[in-house]
């Protein structure tokens, strides 16, 4: 079975598959229907945990473990849909924002019963008015409707949704610095634990979960859990969009299921290397994730497991491909120069090491490295994320400060003597590398 | 209510404050309503938010000045940003950038002296399929070569659209998206803050 789940609609209907007319028209709403008629809320929640799903925004936590962390008795509680959708490479939540948002508010309102919640929040990057006017029309067409709003379908069941826009800063993607900036404060991750479930907005109960992850909800409720587990392997049940970009000939979301080999989803539904070139490395999930290499990674399959076990992973979907024309230094340095623009600033390694790498590649690049840069560079690193091992070892709040040193771990362990090669005064004499 | 706004956006802030079950949690909407009503988040237009939230006027500074897109200097009509980051680089996207401030006779992060164009780099726009992206006023565009930027430079020059719309300049001026864009948009941007009902949009039939 390898339908496609989330894009259907909008591949069969481009020209409104974000109205409700083509929603209803589709299958929509049904989903709703049967939870709010012929299921009580845990049944809704034993379905999503039989669907094995894993979240989408990054870190790949079972939704239906995550949910049931909830603390039974407290109340008001949350459900924040995370659609900050910064992480470089990644244009998967736009998509299904833009083109089919009445898929995500249907899966919203099917959780929220679950979760016996009755006010929800989505959180766009304020980069995204587009995504976040076709969300906004979505949810008001869903009001008129009766979806939304009191007594939904005359279930008794009220719920309501705002939409809230960031104002530009990716750490706000992680879940508590985005309750944080949610609260009407700066965007800082706050110590976990507690986590968002047992305390989070407004020091209530709340559940976060990414726009994808939430769109799958209808599905799932109309076609069983285990219907959805069993497409895909095991621990990577479903489909998942993945973002192509860089040097590939056919940028672009693409719903996958997990199972396929790199090659399959680089030269086929990739369309190859940009012109015609060879392929040199990739970025198997978003900037924050160690690199691949065509020697050993590209028949491997893409697969969470897969890639966590050859040390990176599949983060929010995103790959970005390079091809041999690239500086390696040069990609480096755009990857760290991010991070080092986007910390918080709270955690010394990070706010303090970022900006250091940042400055090192940059004297490389301009031709002005020093030999003992290479060394240097591993050290700062090290500093960071001691061990430069993956999953990182975490000296800071959030993952953000370790996550920086991957592109630098990664350019020196496959491509060191080209880094070498742009230091004047050659080959160094300097530290051991990995 | 801030009795200097402009009855509609005094509107507009009673709208966001109903949203919110706490009112401090409507403080980065309203920082764009005060944007919009005085051009940038200005020293005033800090002050009335902390007013409006409860907030003293240094926890709104505090706030405002975490995020990159709360400016607190004036910015020209159009705020031109050029994703610099790893995707749109690969696609070449510091061509795009030199070719903006060459038609635009400005360097990154300032304002023309006749106070229309601003350029500003900016990291990943969610547009990485479709490198290098530009926006203009957070209206997006794709695919956008060296060339088609400078042309998008003397349009807006030229044109000063009062509203800028994203399937317009996408049309005009744009190449391959990272998706099929799907129906045409009816809202646009009419200042440098994101064009969502109730920030202020203006809905208009655009080709
Ligand atoms: C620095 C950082 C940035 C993140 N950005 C996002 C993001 O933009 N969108 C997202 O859904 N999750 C992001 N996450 C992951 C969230 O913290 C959280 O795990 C996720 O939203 C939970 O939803 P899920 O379980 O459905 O994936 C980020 C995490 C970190 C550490
Ligand atoms: S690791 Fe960096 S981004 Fe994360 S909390 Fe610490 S300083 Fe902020
Ligand atoms: S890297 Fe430019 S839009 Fe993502």
């Amino acid at each position: 079975m390898t339908d496609k789940i989330l894009l259907s609609r909008m591949e069969a209907h481009p020209a409104d598959s974000n109205t409700i007319a083509r929603y209803l028209d589709t299958g929509g709403y049904t989903a709703l229907r049967k939870a709010l008629s012929k299921m009580e809320p845990a049944d809704v929640a034993a379905e999503v945990k039989a669907s094995n799903i894993r979240g989408r925004g990054g870190a790949s936590f079972p939704t239906g473990v995550k949910w049931g962390f909830l603390p039974p008795d407290t109340r008001p509680r949350y459900l924040v849909i995370n659609g900050d959708e910064s992480e470089p490479g990644t244009f998967k939540d736009r998509m299904l924002l833009e083109r089919d948002p009445h898929q995500l508010v249907e899966g919203i309102i099917v959780s929220a019963y679950a979760l016996d919640v009755h006010q929800a929040f989505v959180y766009i990057r304020g980069e995204y008015p587009k995504p976040a006017r076709r969300l906004q029309r979505a949810i008001d067409e869903a009001y008129e409707a009766g979806y939304l709003g009191d007594d939904i379908l005359g279930s008794g069941f009220d719920l309501d949704v705002t939409v809230h826009l960031g104002g530009g800063a990716y750490i706000c993607g992680e879940e508590t610095a985005l309750l944080s900036s949610l609260e009407g404060r700066r965007g800082e991750p706050r110590i976990k634990p507690p986590f968002p479930a047992i305390e989070g907005l407004y020091a209530k109960p709340t559940i976060v979960n990414n726009v994808e992850t939430i769109s799958n909800v209808p599905w799932i409720i109309n076609n069983g859990g285990a219907t959805y587990a069993a497409i895909g392997p095991e621990t990577s049940s479903g489909t998942r969009v993945m973002s192509l970009s860089g040097h590939v000939n056919k940028p672009g979301d693409y719903e996958v299921v997990a199972g396929l080999t790199w090659r399959d989803l680089i030269y086929d539904i990739g369309g190859g290397i940009l012109d015609d070139r060879e392929l040199k490395a990739w970025v198997p999930g978003g900037a924050s994730a160690p690199w691949f290499v065509p020697a050993e990674h590209l028949d491997t399959p893409v697969t969470i497991d897969d890639i966590a076990k050859q040390g990176s992973m599949i983060g929010s979907g995103a790959v970005i491909v390079m091809n041999d024309s690239t500086n390696v230094v040069g990609a480096a340095h755009r990857l760290v120069r991010f991070f080092s623009h986007e910390s918080c600033g709270q955690c010394t390694p990070c706010r303090e090491g970022t900006t250091w790498l940042e400055r090192i590649l940059a004297r490389i690049l301009d031709g002005y490295g020093r030999p003992e840069d290479i060394g240097l560079l591993l050290d700062v690193s090290d500093n960071i994320s001691p061990g430069l091992r993956w999953p990182p070892a975490m000296t800071t709040i959030c993952p953000l400060g370790p996550s920086a040193t991957a592109p630098v771990v990664s350019m020196m362990r496959y491509f060191r003597d080209e880094v070498e090669a742009m230091i004047p005064g050659g080959h160094g004499e300097v530290a051991d590398g990995r | 209510m801030s009795s200097t706004w402009s009855t509609e956006n005094q509107q507009r802030a009673e709208e966001v404050l109903g949203k919110y079950p706490e009112k401090r949690s409507a403080v980065m909407p309203l920082l764009y309503i005060a944007a919009l009503e005085h051009g940038y988040v200005s020293n005033d237009a800090m002050r009335e938010v902390a007013e409006l939230t409860g907030l003293t006027s240094a926890q709104v500074q505090s706030v405002a000045s975490f995020y990159t897109m709360y400016y607190r200097e004036p910015v020209g009509k159009y705020v031109v940003s050029v994703c610099t980051s790893i995707s749109c680089y690969l696609r070449g996207a510091d061509d795009v950038l030199a070719a903006i401030e060459e038609e635009a006779g400005v360097l990154d992060g300032e304002t023309t002296p006749d106070g229309l164009i601003s350029v500003e780099h900016v990291e990943c726009s969610g547009a990485c399929g479709g490198a290098p992206a530009v926006s203009v006023n957070w209206e997006l565009i794709e695919g956008l070569e060296p060339d088609k930027a400078r042309d998008l430079i003397k349009w807006l020059r030229e044109a000063k659209p009062e509203v800028v719309f994203g399937d317009e300049m996408q049309l005009l001026f744009g190449g391959r998206p990272s998706f099929d864009w799907g129906p045409k948009e009816i809202e646009g941007a009419i200042a440098p803050l994101p064009a969502f009902s109730p920030y202020g949009t203006a809905k208009g039939e655009k080709r």
